[in-house]
């Protein structure tokens, strides 16, 4: 008992190393979705046609826009803030960095659009600049931030689209094949071979006595190799350790979730 | 050998066998402190890139503002000399521990900064300087460019505190005994970035009252 036990420990303290910590920031928002809306600052159908409109955008091109409103910066300035949860929420594809945060801090009444690394080239910060102070800024004097939020994510999609080839490029460089994505082909082969190797001294012990041909008492013949199971001081080594990885799990409880990108600071920022 | 003196030499093998697998530790091994060194390095690299990229911006802010605003010579020429200046000294990734070449850098470019900051003061007074669609282009760069440096920095100075840490922590120093690296300097003045004045499009309102 108390070897289980032994044993039980082991792979508890296995598995509390393997988990990957998440890094802890204060008050940065949870990635809910594609349109994070903190602040309350956009009615629930404008939200709904805002969040198909981002992942109509993400399966065509593999882009991915997100927009975040927050209550309050909390002293903190608007550029590093966006930067700091650009990179918390891990926005585009790693190695591409095709992500951007649209960002809205309320009480502020700032604005921000982040661009990552890979998008820098086609919204550049002029791009940023003129969305924000063409379309944003009169918007939200006006009150109506649904309608300037609405219009800022067009506009992004416009100059991204604008650039075509490109769009094209990077949609067929990151498609998605349906099914079988490296993470469940991995955990499919882990799998095969922890079970061969935890069933295997089972299968070992049982299978040859029952389908295979006896040779004399406690020896069997099965496919072509000699069992002999005569106690004989030889230990099974059916036992395995129970360690598994436990990184990997990208986008847990079949929500979105950023895919590992990074932005160096590009974009623009304004205020109304 | 005698029958008891074999044995204790055997008893010792797994023993040897576990310590000779030690280096192989990834976390206090051998490869700690060059991989941390390249990644300084790399960041390192960002840094000049963004700043170079904001030396690249001003000759075409010089004479976009030369256009409306030639006679205020001596800060167009100050932000000419400073731009030269600045770009004569760069700091390799090879010299990255030697305190003076980087002092000699940071303090260039923030001469290059100021210098900045006093060309934008200048153009508040020129209106049409100001509604010009190539200033406010540039404007808008700049802006983009300041932000960038400020976000490499802070990537830079985090990576040198995680490997000039482990040039300090055991058990990585003892093979800093065999490799000798000095520590990286590091960035005195946390962020000297420089807030340009923000451009009035004719939307903003007016702050205070």
């Amino acid at each position: 008992m108390s070897k289980a036990a032994g044993i039980l420990a082991h792979a508890f303290l296995v598995v509390l190393f393997l988990f990957p910590l998440a890094a802890v920031a204060q008050n940065l928002p949870a990635l809910t979705g594609r349109v994070v809306d903190d602040a309350g600052l956009i009615d629930p159908a404008a939200e709904a046609a805002l969040a198909q409109k981002l992942e109509a955008f993400e399966q065509k091109s593999s882009d991915q826009i997100v927009v975040a409103t927050v209550p309050s910066l909390g002293g903190e300035a608007i550029e590093p803030y966006a930067n700091r949860l650009f990179r918390a929420w891990q926005l585009g594809l790693a190695g591409e960095d095709n992500g951007i945060l649209l960002l809205v801090a309320r009480d502020d009444r700032k604005m921000r659009i982040e661009v990552g690394y890979g998008l820098e080239g086609t919204l550049t910060d002029l791009h940023s600049r003129l969305i924000i102070e063409n379309t944003m800024v009169p918007a939200f004097r006006a009150g109506d931030f649904s309608g300037g939020i609405s219009g800022a994510v067009d506009d992004i999609i416009m100059v991204l689209e604008g650039n075509a080839e490109e769009l094209e490029a990077r949609a067929e460089r990151n498609e998605r094949t349906d099914g079988w994505d490296p993470d469940t082909v991995i955990v499919v082969l882990f799998f095969i071979v922890w079970a061969t190797i935890f069933f295997g001294g089972f299968a070992m012990a049982v299978l040859p006595r029952v389908y295979g041909r006896k040779l004399g008492p406690g020896r069997y013949e099965w496919l072509g190799m000699t069992f002999n199971y005569n106690a004989s001081g030889r230990s099974s080594g059916g036992r395995s350790s129970g360690g598994w990885s436990g990184g990997g799990w990208s986008g847990g409880g079949g929500g979105f979730s950023g895919g590992g990108g990074s932005s160096g600071g590009g974009g623009s920022s304004g205020s109304w | 050998m005698s029958a008891s003196q074999r044995l204790s030499a055997l008893r010792l093998l797994p023993a040897l066998f576990v310590l000779a697998l030690l280096p192989l530790l990834s976390a206090c091994g051998y490869n700690t402190i060059p991989t941390l060194e390249e990644r300084a390095k790399a960041a390192w690299s960002d840094v000049l890139n963004q700043y170079q990229r904001r030396a690249d911006l001003i000759p075409n802010l010089v004479e976009t503002v030369r256009g409306y605003a030639s006679h205020e010579r001596d800060v167009l020429e100050g932000v000419v000399e400073a731009r030269a200046k600045a770009t004569q000294v760069t700091v390799s990734p090879e010299m990255l521990s030697d305190p003076n070449a980087f002092k000699a850098f940071q303090e260039n470019q923030a001469g290059l900064t100021s210098a900045l900051s006093r060309l934008l003061a200048v153009v508040e007074n020129y209106p049409d300087l100001k509604a010009n669609q190539n200033f406010l282009a540039l404007q808008a760069q700049l802006e983009g460019t300041e932000n960038r440096i400020a976000v490499a920095r802070r990537d830079y100075i985090e990576a040198v505190r995680v490997y000039n840490t482990s040039l300090r922590t055991f058990p990585s120093l003892l093979w800093n005994f065999w490799f000798g690296n000095e520590p990286f300097q590091n960035f005195t003045v946390a962020d000297d970035a420089m807030q340009p004045p923000k451009v009035d499009f004719g939307t903003q309102q007016k702050q205070g009252g």
